[in-house]
């Protein structure tokens, strides 16, 4: 049966969008292929937004396939699992698939190829409570697999204030060259489903829509077939094809018409968006007790076999693309798409679990963008921007490091799809510009907050040593006030003899009282020191959490 | 290989792919003008052209600039050619090339280069020029004019005379006397004299005018510039010859008629769309083309110059930063409410 490619629904659309070429085709001419076994795997700590899972394991230690390694720090945070059974080598530094290059703690396991699974409790579902199951989607490291590797325990609960209505399960992939959740809803359907389930339990929403892009027939009528075999009253939409339509708020705009802002959340607005893949994996770990220890990964681009694999997390980039055959020119790897990715700077970082797509890079497939020439305001990148900004002024500002004005134009409303820099006809990579004025913006309000907290703390500790001050001055002062008292009277006593003596035994005790007021009083010169070094401690202690933490507003 | 950030692909436009299909949108209008009024403007747009190139380079290199970068770009071609087709199709060599200098050194580098300048250099030219040689400017073919292309050339290159016989005012001069001298002649029968005044606008003119309409059609089609400033332009010039027309037919032209006379249409659809010196926002066009259109008829109507398109625009690319600034559209998600 050929499957309806439009939408029964009315649906919406957003501004802008382009239409790069799709280039998906070369990498779903096979089934999903598991890849084998790595030597060694890299896992990273810290995988998801949020705070830093903390090592369960030392070195030495053997882990089993899905053992937890990493706990969750906080509610915003998640877990991480062996991906298969070993021995910890180590916990170190380790490279990271990320554009700078930076190192996070990871656990370095050897692989014993043994494949020994870890106790796997498939609980009851029935019996669960809702927080059982946020609970056990979070102990099962469960992650947005669209990218964005946001905790999915902390996207299940629905608003207090505003009823839930529109569930989507995002089949978008509007990426380039990425096909891996086309290859999921094609051979995984019913476990999508299943998962969409989930989630709908949780949220009770009004309605649940699976959307997906109308480039994708194959996924589009395999997911129409499990919803019918499932039996559940879910609305499989094809949605035009247009990037970015995949990304969270323009899919839920094209739905629903509904247009969430940056700054809120989309349940606020009575909506919520899971990518499909993470809608799979919170089946498998719900219902089969499964921690999230791989993905699907598409291997494309200059390669001789274009497929995707399931990979373990913690393999590295490099053993992964190696099963895509890159041809000899290949003189890069692009993790992420063509739009969003970026080159990876060490292809020894391992596959994490926002890693969706590799791509060979080779001149002949991207050839170098040409050199940029200065902005003629000719409007276009503002025509394409899903966002309805105006790139050329957020680029005017940023290049003039007038952050402020780069802020008033709604520089953090952009999601940084990179529409613009596809069509400006200057070539400017403005992405890069805004990259460069976010993490501006960041540094600076790091520093500030930094400073402010060292101020704070200096001046609590400056109170904190007045008052002590104070009261050893008291305690002198009454100290020497004793002392003078019992002096008097010794003088009272010797005063009957010799009332000179009297006199200058008074004098005495009045000069011991004053100068043990004045000790009290003098400020110590080791204090103005301290506050510089606190300055320095704060700077250090910003430095160490930019390092760390490459998205500040993920912790909030 | 960059290491600079996504995306990856090449952008398929490019600033020499603007101002090239800018140029080659002229291409009607051209011929017209040079098959229907004077074969010599082909002349100037080489004078211009190579004037104008001449200045790119000197400046490009002054301040050290790639040259095949910028040189190639189209942007000082397009300027060089506006200048030609906005200027007496018979004028002195010497008058292109000094305008075109100005645009280009003075109006475009100074400023900062391309996408900095604040003022459209061919406007700038034009209002310089009419300003420092009022009766140079003023002298435009006589309608029906005979005269080989190499007796044009001649006086081009200064080696005849240009004599009143072969050149004069242009139709909206003859308005705007005939609006001043009250009562002598109406404006309709003026307009009656179809060996002057054509059809609609002029003789020739017209149909240079319709080219030029064409052209943007053309541009409009492959995106290069927006509807929104022509539209604005049209419509108000339009309303408010409309409005005084409807007030006193025997003293005002009709709209058709200021639609295709002088600079209207190529002023609509090749200047006030220059991305740089103009608006950017959408409803910041809608302005920055309505007011244009009122200026310009006022000013060819009203002041003191045979046409307005010049200084409207040179006065609203002052305004343009701001009107910029004041009609930001609401971003996504925020729409409806103050952003
Ligand atoms: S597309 Fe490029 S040249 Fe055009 S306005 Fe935007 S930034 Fe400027
Ligand atoms: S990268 Fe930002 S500014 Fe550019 S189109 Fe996307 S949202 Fe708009």
């Amino acid at each position: 049966m050929m499957s309806k490619l439009k939408s029964d629904r009315p649906l919406y659309r957003f501004n802008g969008g382009v239409h790069p070429p799709g280039y998906k085709e070369q990498s779903t001419r096979e089934p999903i292929a598991i890849a084998p076994l790595p030597q060694r795997l890299i896992v990273p700590l810290h995988q998801s937004i949020g705070g830093t899972p903390r090592p369960l394991v030392k070195p030495g230690d053997r882990v089993l396939k899905g053992q937890l390694i990493g706990a969750a720090d906080g509610w915003i945070s998640s877990t991480v699992h062996a991906p298969t059974s070993g021995i910890v080598r180590d916990i170190a530094l380790h490279v990271q698939p990320h554009p700078s290059g930076l190192s996070a703690l990871s656990v370095l396991i050897d692989v014993d190829g043994k494949e020994e699974w870890s106790e796997r409790n498939p609980p009851d579902y029935a019996s669960l409570t809702p927080d059982d199951i946020r609970r056990l989607i979070q102990q099962a490291g469960i992650v947005g697999l669209g990218g964005a590797v946001f905790p999915t325990h902390g996207k299940l609960t629905p608003s207090a204030k505003f009823p839930m209505e529109d569930l989507v399960i995002n089949g978008g992939e509007c990426e380039p060259y990425m096909t891996c959740d086309d290859m999921i809803m094609r051979e995984r359907a019913e476990g999508i489903v299943r998962g969409a389930a989930i989630f709908r339990d949780l949220m009770q929403p009004k309605r649940v829509m699976i959307a997906i892009e109308d480039n994708k027939p194959e996924a589009i009528a395999a997911m129409r077939a499990a919803v019918q075999a499932v039996g559940e009253p879910f609305e499989v939409v094809p949605v035009p094809t247009l990037y970015p339509a995949g990304c969270a708020k323009q899919l839920i705009r094209v739905l629903t018409g509904k247009e969430v802002p940056v700054s809120r959340r989309s349940t606020d607005l009575g909506a919520q968006c899971f990518n499909v893949a993470t809608a799979y994996s919170a089946w498998r770990a719900v219902c089969f007790g499964e921690p999230m220890i791989s993905r699907v990964v598409t291997l494309t681009g200059n390669v001789g076999r274009a497929h995707n694999v399931e990979a373990l997390f913690g393999t590295p980039i490099e053993e992964l693309i190696a099963l895509a055959e890159p041809k000899p020119d290949t003189d890069g790897i692009l993790v992420g798409g063509p739009m969003m990715g970026f080159l990876a700077p060490d292809t020894a970082a391992p596959i994490v679990k926002s890693t969706n797509c590799l791509i060979a890079h080779s001149p002949d497939l991207f050839p170098p963008r040409a050199p940029e020439m200065p902005c003629i305001r000719c409007g276009e990148c503002a025509r394409v921007c899903p966002q309805d900004l105006q790139p050329y002024e957020l680029y005017r500002f940023a290049r003039a490091r007038n952050f402020g004005k780069a802020q008033e134009y709604h520089l953090f409303d952009c999601i940084e799809c990179g529409s613009c820099a596809y069509v400006c006809s200057s070539h400017i990579p403005l992405v890069h510009y805004f990259l460069f004025a976010k993490s501006e913006i960041w540094a600076r309000e790091r520093e500030k907050k930094a400073a402010d907290q060292a101020r704070d703390r200096f001046q609590a500790k400056q109170k904190r040593e007045e008052r002590e001050k104070a009261e050893k001055a008291e305690k002198l002062a009454k100290a020497a006030a004793a002392q003078a008292a019992k002096k008097a009277a010794e003088a009272a006593n010797l005063g009957a003899l010799d009332p000179e003596a009297a006199k200058k035994a008074a004098i005495a005790a009045a000069q011991e009282r004053a100068q043990a007021q004045r000790a009290a009083a003098q400020p110590k010169n080791t204090e103005a020191l301290t506050a510089g070094q606190q300055q320095e401690i704060a700077e250090i202690d910003a430095r160490r959490a930019q390092a760390g933490v490459d998205h500040p507003e993920s912790s909030s | 290989m960059s290491l600079i950030s996504a995306p990856h692909f090449r952008p398929e436009d490019s600033v020499r792919k603007i101002m090239l299909t800018t140029c080659a949108a002229l291409l009607p209008g051209i011929a017209i003008y040079a098959w229907l009024i004077v074969p010599a403007i082909l002349t100037q747009l080489l004078i211009a052209s190579a004037a104008a190139l001449a200045g790119e380079a000197l400046m490009l290199k002054m301040r050290g600039k790639p040259l095949g970068l910028f040189l190639t770009d189209g942007s000082a071609l397009l300027t060089a050619w506006l200048i030609a087709l906005t200027f007496p199709p018979l004028s002195p060599w010497w008058l292109i090339v000094t305008g075109t200098l100005f645009a280009i050194i003075i109006t475009k580098h100074l400023f900062g280069g391309l996408g900095q300048n604040v003022f459209n250099p061919a406007m700038m030219a034009f209002a310089v020029c009419i300003v420092a040689f009022p009766a140079l400017m003023s002298q435009w073919p006589s309608p029906g004019l005979q005269l080989s292309f190499a007796d044009q050339n001649r006086i081009i290159f200064g080696l005849s005379p240009l004599l009143d016989s072969i050149a004069g005012a242009t139709p909206l001069d003859a308005l705007k006397t005939a609006l001043k001298r009250e009562g002598t002649i109406g404006v309709p029968e003026l307009l009656q004299n179809r060996q002057i005044y054509g059809a609609l606008a002029g003789r020739g003119w017209e149909w240079v005018s319709s080219a030029y309409l064409l052209g943007g059609l053309f541009l409009l089609q492959r995106r290069i510039i927006t509807w929104h400033a022509p539209v604005a332009f049209i419509v108000s010039l339009a309303a408010l010859a409309g409005l005084l027309w409807w007030f006193d037919p025997s003293r005002f032209a009709s709209p058709l008629f200021h639609l295709f006379a002088g600079g209207a249409t190529i002023g609509a659809f090749f200047v006030i769309t220059d991305p740089i010196t103009g608006c950017a926002t959408p409803r910041g066009q809608l302005i920055f083309g309505a007011i244009v259109g009122l200026l310009d008829y006022l000013i060819r109507v009203f002041g003191g110059y045979p046409d307005g398109v010049a200084f409207a625009v040179i006065l609203m690319n002052i305004a343009a930063p701001l009107i910029d600034a004041l009609t930001q559209p609401p971003v996504f998600g925020m729409k409806g409410k103050s952003p």
